[in-house]
């Protein structure tokens, strides 16, 4: 099954909209604008009927696979369900029909709405104020390190060096880069979390930070937290929390109580918002009261019953979005939050552990399990074992495909050979957890019995194992 | 917590699976002395009912643009949206969806990506589309350092005539990469040409215009493309209106490298201001490309010879390169730009163009109304597409106050500059939403607060 590009299905004339006449004296363009500025050639977009467009994005949405269709085990990117009613209040007229430039005695609901949205991210995370501005988890990251780029710069001290493990995000290395800051990077040790001797070793008064995913991207609990944020800041440093395994520990232990300075967000994660095939998320970041004065301006303030963006910020980094950052986002999380309450968020870290404990003691004897550690949300496998059976982990997910679930996060982290990597999240239920559970055992017995099967996977979806080489050595990208 | 659905007897199962005794075993790796030994000063859990009370309570607190005849622009535009464009992405294949890691089974995603990509080359005249960024500022602030790169030069020569926010992004994101800006200054409504001129040297990375600059004046790119003829190095960056290029001439005709914008207008509402989508467009160069930012998606073969879609030229990307990748971003605006494919595939050749057309006549047709008012300037003159600037003087009136009584006539006016900018007056803007009868309103009422 293959569906037709968009503009295929043109014909020269046809229209899929109507505009009211126009009503106006229509004068021509020509006549006022600089010589040469009028498009000679009308832009070659579809010819294309309403039916046409809405049978093909149908047929396109048929090829897709998401949350709604069932288990999405990507590790690290906690796809929980998305609740029906968060989207209905992010097209709440009154909330969303308004613009940026508005004042701020139109928007008071709204402001309201983020003000209290703050609040909960700052008790969630036990630090002291919240920017709401950053659009994406590596955007968060980015203006996390620009802070402490601030705060240093405001005490005239040079730090060029940020400490990332080799079991973080690719994003952390990137966004210390896109800061300005030399990464280093140090190796995890036999229990699968940061070594404190090669930090102690690279830790030194040029470092500015630290970041550290905790629960690591192992799913391990980083058990040396109190030493390694002694290391850290006794050398001066700052203590960068990376919240994209935020939803392993609501209710049982907070960023700011393990002395980190700053943290991000995934919105798109913890707080249940679709992540839309790739974003739009969103990336608030929390600071401790010191690095206040650094945040993105503006900031949501209240005084009396009245809320406003402060502009009068001279510490600020400035700005890194042309407004407030992906407001329709913060909407769902903030319901989401009033949803779950103080104990529902507690319960929703507590299913998420026990999901992934579950499907973890389920599957490590039939998959090799690297890291013995204690885990939460998630854990990592690897398929070094099916491996020498000549099966890569790469067959194994698009195995998966076949059977119609989707397929773990797999390759990462780096430090685990043919990795793969499970978050179940706490929306599964036992059916579900048991039904991938049987689907990985079964794929294991395909190796030893029908290989070529796992090997030439997948068979029943819309295409087969795509090309990825020829589509790098001669891109194609556009029509 | 109802979207918890395991009941406490398979909760129990579960952990006698496991050999533990209850769930708070699981949490033994966390050390005693930091665990968090209260409860969160969080209000306690809402069912679905209560929750739309109390969204509607604190909704009912705005006052939406259904209230107004809104004239307010500068970066976020209230155009016409098709209803279809909703239902389609409400589609929970489409929503629920993560990031396209399994191409076999995002086959959707990864065609609706393509076919974007394909139609902001149309749109912009450029050769290669990413798959968006988080907004238009940004993609600028990823436009800069990108040219930064590309050129081994470190000028930004960024008029005044660029939106103050956009300018203020980029300088966040250039200045850890040593990029040294220089901001021009005004001529009118457009930029100095020949100050642009006598900064342009050796060390220029890149040259920033905006395209209908953020006064709403339409610059002569042409004339830029002559300066930048004798400074080959310097990468020329424009900041588009992508609904603009439904009338003018796309920047790639001018030799542009780098097209970046914001493409909310583009089928996405105003959602005080996100989420919006950025996008990116560049010359059809391989040394570009390889310092291109964000995903891409191209099209490929199954191995069976079926037509399908992947992600592709990752080696840029942050997942594989870590600090060496051409850029952080990770999530980007997928379902934004969605949205902005479906309303292009929607609108198509001629409606693009004819919205254009229509902004284009109702913002002439008020501007010839506001310039006949006594103390009433347009900066402008004739040049603009769908927004101007607009200078009031009088001694008796502050402007503050004529956009207070505006709006009390339901009016807003548009933007007060002095609110984003150095300079005086109102930022006004049309979109072909406006009816005659709106516009001769607007003139009517500000003439008679005028002579009040």
């Amino acid at each position: 099954m293959s569906e037709a590009l968009i503009k295929d299905y043109g014909s020269p004339g046809r229209k899929g909209y109507s505009l009211p006449e126009l009503d106006v004296v229509e004068k021509n363009p020509a006549e006022s604008l600089p010589e040469g500025m009028i498009r000679e050639e009308a832009a070659k977009l579809p010819e294309v009927s309403e039916v046409d467009v809405v049978r093909h994005y149908t047929s396109l949405s048929n090829m897709n696979y998401g949350v709604d269709s069932g288990i999405y085990p990507l590790g690290s990117c906690t796809m929980k369900y998305n609740p029906k009613i968060n989207e209905d209040i992010a097209r709440t007229p009154n909330l969303t029909n308004i613009h940026p430039q508005q004042k701020e005695k139109y928007v008071q609901g709204s402001l309201e709405i983020l003000y209290e949205l703050k609040e909960y991210l700052a008790e969630i995370s036990g630090m002291d104020e919240v920017s709401l501005q950053p659009a994406s988890g590596s955007h968060g990251e980015y203006v996390g390190l620009m802070i402490i780029r601030k705060y240093f710069e405001k005490k005239g001290e040079t730090r060029t060096k940020v400490i990332v493990p080799d079991s973080a995000h690719g994003t952390n290395p990137a966004s210390a880069t896109m800061a300005g800051y030399n990464v280093v990077e140090i190796a995890s040790n036999e229990r699968g979390m940061v070594d404190l001797e090669s930090l102690k070793a690279e830790v030194d008064e040029d470092t500015a930070a630290l970041m550290l995913t905790n629960p690591n991207t192992l799913g391990i609990f980083e058990k040396d937290i109190c030493e390694i944020q002694k290391i850290i800041h006794d050398a001066g440093g700052l203590l960068y929390y990376d919240g994209a395994n935020m939803n392993a520990v609501l209710g049982y232990v907070r960023p700011g109580d393990m002395e980190f300075d700053v943290i991000h967000y995934n919105l798109h994660k913890t707080f249940s918002t679709p992540h839309g095939g790739g974003g739009p998320g969103s990336g608030p970041v929390a600071v401790k009261e010191r690095l206040a004065p650094f945040i993105p301006a503006p900031v949501l303030k209240k005084e009396g019953e009245k809320y406003y963006w402060d502009n009068d910020r001279p510490d600020s980094l400035g700005r890194v979005h042309a407004f407030y950052g992906n407001y329709g986002v913060m909407l769902r999380a903030y319901a989401y939050i009033r949803t779950a309450g103080a104990k529902g968020l507690k319960e929703i870290t507590e299913n998420a552990v026990l999901n992934a404990n579950y499907m973890k003691h389920k599957l490590k004897d039939t998959y090799e399990l690297p890291f013995a550690s204690d885990s939460l949300h998630e854990f990592v496998l690897s398929g070094s074992r099916q491996k020498k059976e000549g099966i890569s982990t790469v067959n194994i997910a698009k195995r998966l495909l076949d059977y119609k679930q989707y397929a773990p996060t797999i390759y990462f982290p780096l430090i685990v050979k043919e990795a793969i990597m499970v978050e179940p999240t706490e929306t599964e239920n036992l059916q579900s957890l048991d039904r991938f559970i049987e689907t990985m055992k079964v794929i294991s017995q395909e190796i030893e019995e029908e290989p070529e099967l796992v090997r030439d996977a997948p068979h029943n979806t819309v295409v087969r194992k795509l090309d990825e080489a020829k589509a790098a050595r001669n891109p194609d990208l556009r029509w | 917590m109802r979207y918890i659905s395991n009941t406490p007897a398979e909760q129990e199962k579960m952990l006698q699976e496991i050999g533990a005794d209850k769930v708070s075993d699981l949490f033994q790796a966390i050390p005693e002395n930091i665990k968090f030994d209260r409860s969160f000063n969080i209000p306690a859990a809402l069912s679905e009912l209560e929750l739309k009370e109390l969204i509607k309570d604190k909704a009912e607190k705005n006052l939406d643009l259904s209230e107004f005849d809104s004239y307010l622009g500068a970066g976020s535009y209230d155009h016409y949206i098709p209803a279809i464009i909703d239902h389609l992405i409400i589609r929970s294949e489409f929503y629920t969806a993560y990031t396209p890691y399994q191409a076999e089974l995002s086959q959707g995603t990864l065609q609706a990506i393509y076919e974007y990509q394909s139609m902001i080359c149309e749109l912009t005249g450029m050769g290669i589309s990413n798959a968006s960024l988080l907004d238009g500022a940004s993609a600028l602030g990823e436009a800069v350092i990108m040219a930064g790169r590309h050129s081994r030069k470190e000028k930004i020569i960024m008029p005044e005539t660029v939106h103050p926010a956009y300018r203020e992004v980029a300088q966040t994101y250039g200045k850890p990469h040593g990029l040294k800006f220089v901001e021009t200054s005004l001529k009118g409504s457009s930029s100095n040409y020949k100050e642009i001129k006598e900064e342009l040297d050796g060390n220029t990375a890149a040259v920033v215009f905006q395209y209908p600059n953020f006064f709403g004046t339409v610059e002569d790119l042409a004339e830029i493309a002559r300066m930048l003829e004798n400074h080959k190095k310097a990468v020329f960056i424009v900041v588009a209106n992508p609904m603009a290029l439904g009338l003018l001439t796309p920047p790639g005709e001018f030799g542009a490298d780098i097209v970046v914008g914001e493409g909310q207008p583009l089928g996405n509402p105003v959602n005080y201001g996100g989420p919006n989508l950025g996008f990116m467009a560049i010359r059809d160069d391989r040394r570009l490309l390889r310092q291109l930012p964000g995903r891409l998606v191209g099209k490929t073969e199954d191995i069976e010879g079926n037509t399908g879609y992947v992600m592709t030229m990752q080696t840029r990307e942050q997942h594989i390169r870590r600090e060496k990748a051409t850029s952080n971003i990770c999530t980007n605006e997928a379902l934004n730009a969605l949205m902005a494919a479906i309303y292009l595939a929607t609108m198509g050749k001629k409606g693009v163009e004819e919205v254009a057309n229509q902004c284009y006549q109702k913002t002439r047709y008020l501007k010839e109304k506001l310039a006949e008012i006594d103390d009433v300037t347009v900066v402008n003159g004739d040049n603009h597409f769908n927004e101007f600037w607009l200078k009031i003087e009088t001694a008796d009136k502050s402007l503050e106050e004529i956009e207070t009584k505006m709006c009390q006539q339901g009016i807003l006016a548009g933007v007060n500059l002095a609110e984003l900018t150095d300079q005086q007056g109102l930022l006004v803007s049309v979109t072909e939403k406006k009816t005659r009868e709106e516009l001769d309103k607007y003139a009517r009422k500000l003439e008679v607060l005028l002579n009040e």
